[in-house]
């Protein structure tokens, strides 16, 4: 029997419909498409997709067990090793992580890893989750700084691990960006609720508005825990530096995203918050940030919703996957284009963006051919609304008020593999650490700091 | 939750309100604020902290009914809670010995003045207080600020208490009188810029607390972002005080204005249930 060298494909909403509610777009695997997936896979002895998932699933492991039905089985495999499955399952960019590596690409595409891992998740809420076993406790109390993705991976193993968790968040949600950037249609907040509560279930204790170097310092948490461990993301925005960004109209994809995800301004006025779209909205940069302020603003009524970008499509940062579904969406894509200024009128109100064409020229240090502009092409578009998305850096306010820690000079927390900072008691992982990067490396930084947080509190008398 | 442990009605749109918060009482410093929501469908509101008791645990807040917020605000009692209250945000006032420092407040721009005067008083400054206010009526803490300054004035538009005018014409008289060092006005936007550009002209080091339109207050969103000497700053982390100088008032207006026409949406909606 020779294998099918497509993935199944995940039936999705339509996209005249779907831009019009903020409903999930792909609705996931049935059963039976799940094992007849699951069945794609070879059972490689050496496991390679396993060395490009950084919670360290065992893959072959749970698909083994969909394949024969046992979804209960398989959602035990990947519970083993990572708490939020319908998260990772959802927003991995599996392309260049677990599937990059399946044997199948050989022969066409890998086996669909993540789909499979949403499917066991969705599979496992709707039937309600099992609650864990409760381990025994150790005693040590751990303080983990920002409930994102790192955060939360940190706080769900040390908690299997029998320690004590608390988390302090400065916002009134859990999840970082998964509640207020990543939106509703590619992760419903229900989803990530339901998989924080599973994260509390293993007795992890989560206090909101707490805004560490502000409501307490880490100083006061040194002194009242084991070990403290920073999770606090990279949330500060970036900006183009261009005239007219303060104008009114302008916004940081942030503040859009967070109006609109956690705040709910999409549900305005029954929830308080507002937000002003306009017909026209331009987004700059080309990231997942920027796909999801380009699709979000469809959804919001806009009549165009164009992308402006410096290079080409083969630069573009975001997953292919989501440049898809905003091309599909009717977004509208003007490569090497710079804006160079706003334009308001004479109440501050944003009326314009005047732009540079360019062409590619030499490759830059990350190796892609650095755009220059044309000279004399400047061009002018009216617009309503613009949402700047190029990039976020680390929040500054723990480093602000840490002085022994060490800082890179991005911002960042420096730390070693395993999260080990310059100050023996504090780790950190996720965007802190990194710089704006990805839920499942975040993940990933999490669960290796809780290990190396456990070594390091058994050595301790 | 925090609960709401004791409530005043300081004028008809004027309210004051203890709340519980043993964590943000514990760090409070004059001139920080606080980021509240009332419920579950709220929007996210900064207030400065008008007083806080860390023995006690309570935070006060003044607030003047403006919106959809304040006005829900308003209508809570003894007894009620909030949903969040996060804080203290933003930096601590410059609280040190100046000399001689004028206290400009205006409106409910009086209530965050109020921690800032008794602290300068206590480095040991020679404290002169103006407040302005449309009426009489719409003066706050008058009191309590009073008995924390050496000297003390009051200006109404209407006239109906102090001098008849803006605070900005008794503000000229005192410079024109006393070796002034400092000036910290706290206000109607168009207040302290008329203040501002009047102590620019004498050289005076001028403190301006600013309140743009917030979300997060963590430095997240950038949507409170306000322009200092022409450089981009983030009020919530960076502020709120800035050289009174160096602001582009103008700018600030405007960005206050944003959401103008959604809020009488919203208030509309609240006004109908
Ligand atoms: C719009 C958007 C879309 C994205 N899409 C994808 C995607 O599809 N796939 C993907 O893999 N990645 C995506 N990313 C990137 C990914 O979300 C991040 O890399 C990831 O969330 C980082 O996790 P973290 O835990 O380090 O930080 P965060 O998720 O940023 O969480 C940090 C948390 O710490 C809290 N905090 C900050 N400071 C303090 C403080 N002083 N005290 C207390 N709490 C504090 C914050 O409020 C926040 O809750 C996207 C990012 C954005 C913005
Ligand atoms: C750091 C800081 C401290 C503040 N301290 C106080 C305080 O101690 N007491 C107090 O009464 N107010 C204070 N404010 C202003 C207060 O936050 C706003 O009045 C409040 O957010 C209005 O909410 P609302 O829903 O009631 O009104 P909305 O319905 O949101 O708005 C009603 C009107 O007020 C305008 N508005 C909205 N937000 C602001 C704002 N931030 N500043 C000025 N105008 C605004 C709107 O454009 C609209 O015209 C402070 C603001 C900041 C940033
Ligand atoms: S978490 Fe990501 S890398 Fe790991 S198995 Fe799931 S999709 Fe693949
Ligand atoms: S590499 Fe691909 S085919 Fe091989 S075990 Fe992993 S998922 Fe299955
Ligand atoms: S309120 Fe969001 S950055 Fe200041």
């Amino acid at each position: 029997m020779s294998v099918r060298k497509t993935k199944h494909e995940m039936p999705e909403q339509p996209p005249q419909e779907r831009i019009k509610n903020f409903k999930e777009v792909p609705y996931g695997y049935s059963k039976e498409i799940a094992i007849e997936e699951a069945k794609r896979c070879l059972q490689c002895k050496n496991k390679p997709c396993m060395k490009g998932c950084p919670v360290e699933i065992d893959i072959p492991g749970f698909i083994n067990f969909i394949a024969q039905g046992d979804f209960e089985k398989a959602a035990e495999v990947i519970k083993a090793k990572n708490n939020l499955p319908a998260i990772s399952g959802r927003v991995c960019p599996y392309e260049s992580q677990c599937e990059g590596e399946c044997t199948l690409r050989k022969i066409g595409e890998p086996v669909g890893i993540g789909r499979l891992e949403r499917f066991i998740a969705d599979f496992e809420r709707e039937k309600g989750k099992k609650p864990p076993k409760k381990p025994i406790s150790t005693g040590k109390k751990i303080a983990v700084v920002g409930s994102g993705p790192a955060g939360l991976t940190c706080a769900g193993d040390l908690a299997r691990m029998g320690h004590s968790v608390t988390v302090f968040e400065a916002l009134h949600d859990p999840g970082g960006v998964l509640m207020y950037g990543i939106p509703e249609f590619r992760l419903p907040k229900a989803i990530v609720k339901s998989e924080v509560e599973y994260i509390k279930s293993l007795g992890v204790e989560i206090n909101y508005d707490v805004v560490v170097g502000k409501s307490i310092t880490v100083q006061e948490l040194m002194d009242e825990f084991d070990a403290v461990f920073i999770g606090t993301g990279a949330g500060l925005p970036n900006w183009l530096n261009i005239p007219g960004e303060n104008l009114d109209g302008v916004y940081s994809a942030n503040e859009f995203l967070t109006r609109v995800n956690m705040m709910k301004a999409y549900r305005f006025p029954e929830y308080d918050t507002p937000v002003k779209i306009g017909k026209i909205v331009v987004t700059f940069g080309a990231g997942n940030v920027a796909m999801d302020c380009a699709r979000t603003s469809l959804r919001l009524g806009a009549e165009k919703s164009y992308i402006l970008y410096r290079r080409t499509e083969a630069e573009m940062p975001a997953r292919a996957e989501e440049i898809e579904h905003a091309r599909q969406e009717g977004v509208v894509f003007k490569l090497l284009t710079a804006p160079i200024r706003f334009i308001g009128d004479e109440k501050g109100i944003l009326k314009e963006v005047e732009y540079l064409k360019m062409e590619l020229g030499e490759p830059d240090d990350s190796g892609r051919r650095r755009p220059v502009p044309i000279p004399g092409s400047e061009e002018k578009l009216a617009i309503d609304t613009a949402l700047v998305a190029i990039g976020q850096s680390p929040n500054p306010l723990i480093p602000q008020t840490m002085k022994d820690l060490k800082i890179g000079k991005h911002g960042n927390i420096i730390t070693d593999e395993d999260g080990q900072t310059s100050v023996q008691k504090i780790f950190a992982g996720g965007d802190i650490a990194t710089g704006a990067a990805t839920v499942i490396l975040a993940m990933g930084a999490g669960k290796r700091a809780a290990r190396a947080i456990d070594a390091f509190l058994k050595k301790k008398p | 939750m925090y609960p709401i442990v004791d409530k005043k009605v300081l004028s008809e749109n004027v309210k004051l309100l203890k709340i519980k918060a043993p964590l943000v009482a514990k760090k409070a410093l004059p001139g920080q604020f606080i980021i509240l929501r009332i419920d579950e469908k709220g929007e996210r509101i900064p207030l400065t902290i008008a007083d806080s008791d860390p023995k006690e645990g309570t935070v006060t807040i003044i607030f003047l009914e403006v919106g959809k917020t304040t006005k829900q605000l308003g209508i809570l009692d003894v007894g009620d809670s909030l949903e969040n209250f996060a804080g203290p945000l933003g930096l601590p006032s410059e609280v040190k010995k100046y000399g001689t420092v004028v206290c400009v407040g205006g409106g409910v721009g009086i209530a965050p003045l109020y921690p800032i005067v008794k602290a300068l008083k206590k480095e040991g400054n020679f404290v002169i207080s103006i407040l302005g206010a449309k009426t009489k009526d719409l003066l706050l803490l008058e009191s309590e600020i009073h008995a924390s300054s050496d000297e003390f004035y009051i200006a109404t538009d209407d006239g109906s208490k102090g001098h008849k005018g803006f605070v900005s014409d008794v503000l000229q008289q005192i410079i024109d009188k006393h070796q002034v060092d400092m000036v910290m006005a706290i206000g109607p936007i168009i207040m302290m810029k008329v203040v501002s550009n009047l102590t620019k002209k004498y050289h005076i080091k001028t403190l301006v607390s600013l309140n743009p339109i917030m979300v997060d207050g963590t430095g997240m969103c950038g949507g409170c972002r306000v322009s200092i000497d022409g450089k981009t700053k983030f009020a919530c982390v960076d502020g709120p005080e800035f050289d009174g100088h160096k602001v582009d008032y103008d700018n600030l207006m405007l960005r206050n204005r944003r959401f103008v026409h959604a809020e009488g949406e919203a208030c509309k909606m609240a006004g109908d249930q």
